[in-house]
């Protein structure tokens, strides 16, 4: 049941993720574009699960899209909405229909989304939800009792790398990598001498890093993702470049720099691929690859 | 250590109060009087406000400690203004409630929300720092309880939302692994930090928790 996201793990090649976002609502069209657009210029794609704790289609239906259209998926899974019963069942499901990438987040909280009163979970978090999967591989579910029916899956979890402080980021980070994490999708990282630093330490260990990249769509959203999103610092001279060009062109630089920074980071091997996130753009991210040279 | 409550909308009061004319009023003497909901100087506010609805207040009286035993012989010393009322208006914990509800046959009627068990930090600031789950890690976590003071009850370490100590739902919060982490640090102790905690057990004590002692 070895993915083709694993084989292309292992493949040494530089490996090429994104991601989609369900709709709020059944309409689909928008989410089955991306798809369409996206399934064949990389390797996997995740779909989001409730992303910012926004109520939306679930992670899993988008998945089972992508396999219908014959891409191959990762299924996004937060411990914020679901007890370990569901977080079980779930994975349980999606192994039957072929979807065996799940990449383990802790989630948002839920006041930060679009249901302030609803109960946050987390019942398990993200490195216990990795240990679980581990677990179950072996036969076994949480409640000690034997599976019927053997699961398989590649595993993955999240690290920011510009996290401050930076050292309890980088225990969890080992803490999932002792548990069985195979990949990593970074947080969005802009600073590439800082990134250096943190893949010659994440390379100690065996797993397999992918850059997270955020597109830039303009001067403003840089300085707001600065401000705002933990773990995000986008250097002066990048909102700098981007606010050197008229408005109606700042997409286009974020295009450029985006795929300047993937080009680089393969040009040197400096980690194992990019996972890009253009949020809400995903129609330019055949453009950023284009720009990287891909 | 005190019950932290905070005096639900007056609208809502009102609301609770609909059917009832005679209303007798309930405070305590200990943590609502700490924290200002429950103490004379509220019961006696709660009473002209009620009299501004047109209600009659048949009496009032700010009971010691609301949820102890010695509660149902305060109720009995003011059995005449009690009896005049027909329903009975707390301003206590929900402890204090409940223990009122277990000694009388009239109605009622919480003025309160109870929001936790904390302790006061700086005079006037109460904080949260023991959920009661009934399997405590903090000999391992540097006296902080994360499943406490982190917003998530993560027990492995923070999640992607820390940001410079703080919390993703409030900046003006700590982010408690983070202060974990430089409390072990400054300990030696970031070991601890390694381990991997299993998932909580939330059956330690099952609801509804009692405990009997021999």
């Amino acid at each position: 049941m070895a993915s083709s996201f694993k084989d292309a793990l292992n493949s040494g090649k530089f490996v090429i993720t994104s991601e989609v976002a369900p709709p709020k609502g059944t309409n689909l069209e928008k989410t089955l574009h991306h798809i369409e657009l996206l399934k064949d210029k990389v390797d996997a794609i995740n779909v989001t699960d409730h992303q910012s704790s926004v109520m939306r289609f679930p992670s899993i239906g988008g998945c089972l899209a992508i396999k219908e259209k014959g891409g191959e998926p990762i299924l996004q899974m937060t411990c914020r909405d679901r007890n370990r019963l569901a977080l079980q069942a779930e994975l349980l499901f999606a192994s039957t229909r072929g979807i065996n990438n799940v990449l383990c987040l802790t989630g948002d909280a839920v006041p930060v989304g679009d249901h302030k009163e609803a109960k946050g979970v987390f019942d398990l978090d993200s490195l216990q939800l990795l240990k679980t999967i581990r677990l179950m591989e072996s036969g076994k579910d949480l409640g000690g009792n034997d599976l019927d029916g053997a699961v398989e899956f590649c595993a993955g979890a999240t690290v920011t790398p510009e996290a401050q402080p930076l050292e309890p980021q980088l225990i969890k980070f080992e803490k999932k990598a002792e548990a069985g994490a195979e990949f990593f999708q970074t947080q969005g990282i802009y600073d590439l001498d800082n990134f250096g630093k943190f893949m010659e330490y994440a390379r100690k260990f065996p797993v397999k890093i992918l850059a997270g990249i955020i597109l830039l769509s303009s001067a403003r959203m840089a300085k707001f993702m600065t401000a705002n999103v933990p773990g995000i610092f986008v250097p002066q001279n990048l909102i700098d470049e981007l606010a050197a060009v008229p408005k109606e062109e700042m997409l286009g630089k974020g295009i450029e720099i985006a795929g300047r920074m993937i080009a680089a980071l393969k040009k040197d091997s400096v980690c194992d691929g990019v996972h890009i996130m253009a949020i809400g753009k995903e129609e330019v991210v055949p453009d950023i690859l284009a720009a990287a040279g891909l | 250590m005190k019950s932290i409550t905070r005096q639900k909308p007056f609208e809502e009061i009102k609301q609770q109060l609909d059917s009832f004319n005679r209303v007798f009023i309930i405070g305590c003497g200990t943590c609502t009087t700490m924290t200002k909901t429950g103490g004379i100087e509220q019961v006696v506010e709660m009473k002209s406000q009620l009299q501004k609805i047109d209600k009659l207040v048949s009496g009032w009286a700010v009971i010691p400690i609301a949820c102890d035993e010695m509660t149902e012989l305060a109720m009995k010393e003011n059995e005449r203004a009690i009896q005049n009322s027909n329903c009975i208006l707390v301003m206590t914990c929900a402890l204090g409630v409940h223990k009122i509800s277990t000694y009388i046959d009239r109605p009622v009627i919480p003025a309160l929300d109870t929001l936790f068990i904390g302790v006061e930090d700086t005079p006037g600031y109460f904080r949260e720092v023991c959920a009661q789950c009934g399997q405590c890690i903090i000999g391992e976590t540097a006296g902080i309880c994360p499943i406490t003071a982190c917003h998530k009850g993560l027990l492995n370490g923070p999640c992607g939302g820390t940001n410079n100590g703080k919390c993703e739902v409030d900046k003006e919060k700590d982010c408690a692994w983070t202060l974990i982490y430089e409390r072990l640090k400054a300990q030696n102790r970031l070991d601890l930090m390694r381990k991997y905690q299993p998932p909580h057990n939330f059956q330690a004590s099952p609801r509804p928790r009692t405990v009997k002692i021999s």
